[in-house]
């Protein structure tokens, strides 16, 4: 993974020195309420509903040892003992105090971490496929690419006042699982007909409460010009994206206001006085970035041996099996498997880990994945490089700490922002509605044979729990003072990306787990041989499932 | 007389006073609305301000002949004029910018990387909390108006 040089650190540890500075000049009455505002939200400190709220960054996903174990202690020393994975792939702490702000970032730059640029209207944590580099079906790895994209964003004296907050996801593999459509700007490795590989641009995709498809702006732009291209995109938006109204203020208005093809020619006259300038990439920069994303040591191991003895393990004990079918996927080199950690047992926060979890975690990470781990934007953990032969020693130990949910892209394996339990922006409440959901699905065989289902839960408008992409969407409204909950069916986040349709009006917090019940059985009754949720969903339509869901409840 | 940051250091301006935006003409030795500007014959030497919205694309004609392009923050979060100072500057503006109103002293450094030299808060008092922000960073990783080159091309 990428480490700091003295460049790297020089900045990160001013950048404690200027939020501390700051920080006390508020206190003392020197910075209003709304101008410590901006800088504290670049930062990654929102003022939460019960206590300050502090998002740090995980660039592109990627987590060492050390820097678990010290968000371990952060969360221990500052916190209530327990961290949140967020769908950005970031860490948030839920209870941190104002004053100790500064001490805590202090800390994460003691271990190359921060929490730079994690809200506020600016460019945000670039995001990525959390099997990055060890997935089958990937054309180049994209992590050289996200971090010349970080360096690249962090501290951006000109777009750090942005109409909006701007989101860049990345996507190198054949299949997309960094969500590249609903993103500000979605950035996807792709080879042309010569055969060289290169970058085709989208831009305007988002969610929110207009949830957008992004529009591709250049089917292909030669690497060396992806950060000239990525600027023009944002002066043009920085100029024209509209300020006098904050919900029409993403880029995707503005795209769609123009039209992307006059988008496409405004974005084109500033990238042509930017190309082939000094930001144009030299080939020591990309070789740079790419040399810290090197394959680990990886054991030279009789892969068919392997994978006999799996099978034999697994035959022997069907709670191993379904672990391994379900949490683990394909690595790209023989022997190993990159293995999924569920942050979705029930009866906890989706994505909730403790300090406890996280020091096994840092423990996991050195013993069985070359000392490394991802968190995902499913809000998942991820040992991306692990032995097959060392799969049954992980389990048993995982199983040990309650991390062996083997539920990973099953119903119960929800996405769901925190909610009004902690946010202040949010019309309801998120986690109870999930855990209510994963209380009434908790048979597993049940479950997998309902294949794989994406149920995504927001708590308002804001969208931070994708229910706009998730096959099933939750969102929380507020009714007349009362949290009410509107679902949408047939969303998808895959390379056909397609936004959930409503399906009709909204349902109280107790009625929700006999929705998503006959939601279910609809599709239980209807489905024909293999067919997935979404695919019998797209045969069919929303029709069926209105009926049954409103007939007796309505 | 005014006072403002000037390179880096407290100064008075005398040379040019504030808009005077409902006069038809601008008055002789103040800085010009937009409006005001364009409608002069004769723009050898003269001052202009802009507002958010209205670019930087009328004085690319006039680039040397501007003494001073103002550009005005009305509330410190509308962040177009640092894409206007750092235009200006690539398009070969070489005379002084200078940003006027209601930026704030944080703002500082990244408004002098996009080639701002002069920084005029609308409350006064602000200037010394200005000047202290001038340069909270020793480096950064992009390209800007005070570093042409990109830290990758620098990296050592």
């Amino acid at each position: 993974m990428y480490v700091y040089d003295h460049y790297d650190q020089r900045l990160i540890d001013e950048r404690v020195a200027q939020f501390r500075e700051q920080t006390q000049r508020y206190l003392a009455g020197g910075l209003s309420e709304a101008e410590y505002l901006p800088l504290r939200l670049q930062n990654g400190l929102y003022v939460q509903r019960l206590a300050p709220m502090l998002r740090i960054a995980v660039p592109y996903g990627l987590l060492n040892s050390t820097q678990l174990r010290k968000l371990a202690h952060i969360t221990r020393h500052y916190d209530k003992g327990y961290a949140h994975v967020s769908t950005r792939q970031n860490i948030q702490l839920n209870w941190p105090e104002l004053e100790e702000v500064p001490d805590i970032l202090a800390e994460l730059a003691s271990v190359q971490m921060h929490a730079i640029q994690t809200s506020g209207n600016c460019i945000r944590n670039t995001t990525t496929d959390q099997f990055a580099g060890v997935a089958r079906d990937e054309r180049e790895d994209p992590r050289p690419w996200c971090e010349i994209i970080r360096q690249w964003s962090t501290f951006h004296p000109e777009f750090a006042f942005l109409p909006r907050k701007f989101k860049i996801a990345v996507c190198a593999s054949e299949e997309d699982r960094a969500a590249i459509h609903s993103h500000d700007i979605g950035v996807e490795l792709v080879t042309n007909a010569q055969g060289e590989s290169g970058f085709r641009i989208l831009a305007g995709g988002g969610l929110g409460r207009t949830p957008v498809i992004g529009s591709v702006v250049w089917d292909w732009v030669e690497k060396r010009h992806l950060l000239t291209c990525l600027e023009a995109i944002l002066r043009v938006y920085n100029q024209h994206g509209r300020r006098d109204n904050k919900f029409k203020a993403r880029i995707k208005i503005l795209v769609k206001a123009m039209g992307i093809e006059a988008f496409r020619a405004a974005a084109e006259r500033e990238w042509a006085a930017l190309k082939d300038g000094p930001s144009t990439l030299t080939d020591e920069a990309i070789e740079h970035a790419k040399s810290f994303f090197t394959a680990p040591a990886y054991r030279s191991c009789d892969a068919a041996t392997s994978d006999a003895e799996l099978t034999a393990l697994c035959q022997a004990d069907p709670i191993f099996a379904r672990w391994v079918e379900h949490n683990t996927v394909a690595h790209k080199v023989p022997g190993y498997r990159a293995v999924s950690i569920s942050l979705k047992a029930t009866g906890y926060a989706p994505g909730d880990v403790t300090d406890g979890q996280l020091e096994l975690l840092a423990e996991l990470a050195d013993d069985y994945s070359f000392g490394e781990i991802r968190t995902t934007h499913q809000q998942n953990m991820v040992l991306a490089d692990v032995e097959i032969d060392a799969l049954r020693g992980l389990w048993q130990r995982l199983q040990q700490a309650g991390l062996a949910t083997p539920n990973i892209g099953t119903l119960t394996d929800l996405i769901c922002c925190p909610g009004g339990d902690y946010c202040s922006l949010a019309n309801a409440k998120s986690i109870p509605v999930a855990e209510a959901i994963q209380a009434r699905f908790d048979d597993l065989d049940y479950l997998y044979d309902l294949g794989p289902i994406e149920l995504n839960i927001s708590g308002c408008m804001n969208a931070c729990g994708h229910h706009h992409i998730g096959h099933i969407g939750v969102l929380g409204v507020d009714k007349k003072g009362a949290e009410f909950y509107q679902v949408s069916l047939g969303g998808s986040q895959s390379k056909d990306a397609s936004l959930g349709k409503i399906l009709g009006p909204s349902f109280s917090q107790e009625e929700m787990p006999d929705v998503i019940g006959r939601i279910i059985d609809t599709y239980v009754d209807l489905r024909q041989e293999e067919e997935t949720f979404l695919q019998t969903y797209n045969r069919v339509g929303i029709d069926p499932f209105k009926e049954r869901v409103y007939a007796s409840s309505h | 007389m005014q006072a403002l940051i000037k390179d880096g250091k407290s100064a008075t301006c005398d040379r040019w006073a504030p808009v005077q935006a409902e006069a038809e003409q601008a008055p002789a030795g103040h800085i010009a609305t937009l409006s005001q500007w364009q409608a002069l014959a004769d723009k050898r030497d003269s001052a202009v301000q802009i507002e958010p919205g209205e670019g930087i694309e009328p004085l690319l004609e006039h680039l040397d002949a501007l003494e001073l392009v103002a550009v005005s923050f009305p509330v410190f979060t509308d962040g177009r004029g640092f894409s206007y100072g750092r235009e200006l500057r690539e398009r070969g503006y070489r005379g002084e910018l200078r940003a006027v109103g209601h930026f704030l002293p944080d703002q500082v450094y990244y408004l002098r990387r996009c080639g701002f030299d002069a920084f005029q808060f609308a409350d006064e008092s602000r200037l010394e909390e200005g000047l202290r922000q001038y340069q909270v960073f020793s480096d950064a990783y992009q390209a800007s108006i005070d570093q042409p080159l990109p830290l990758f091309r620098r990296r050592a």
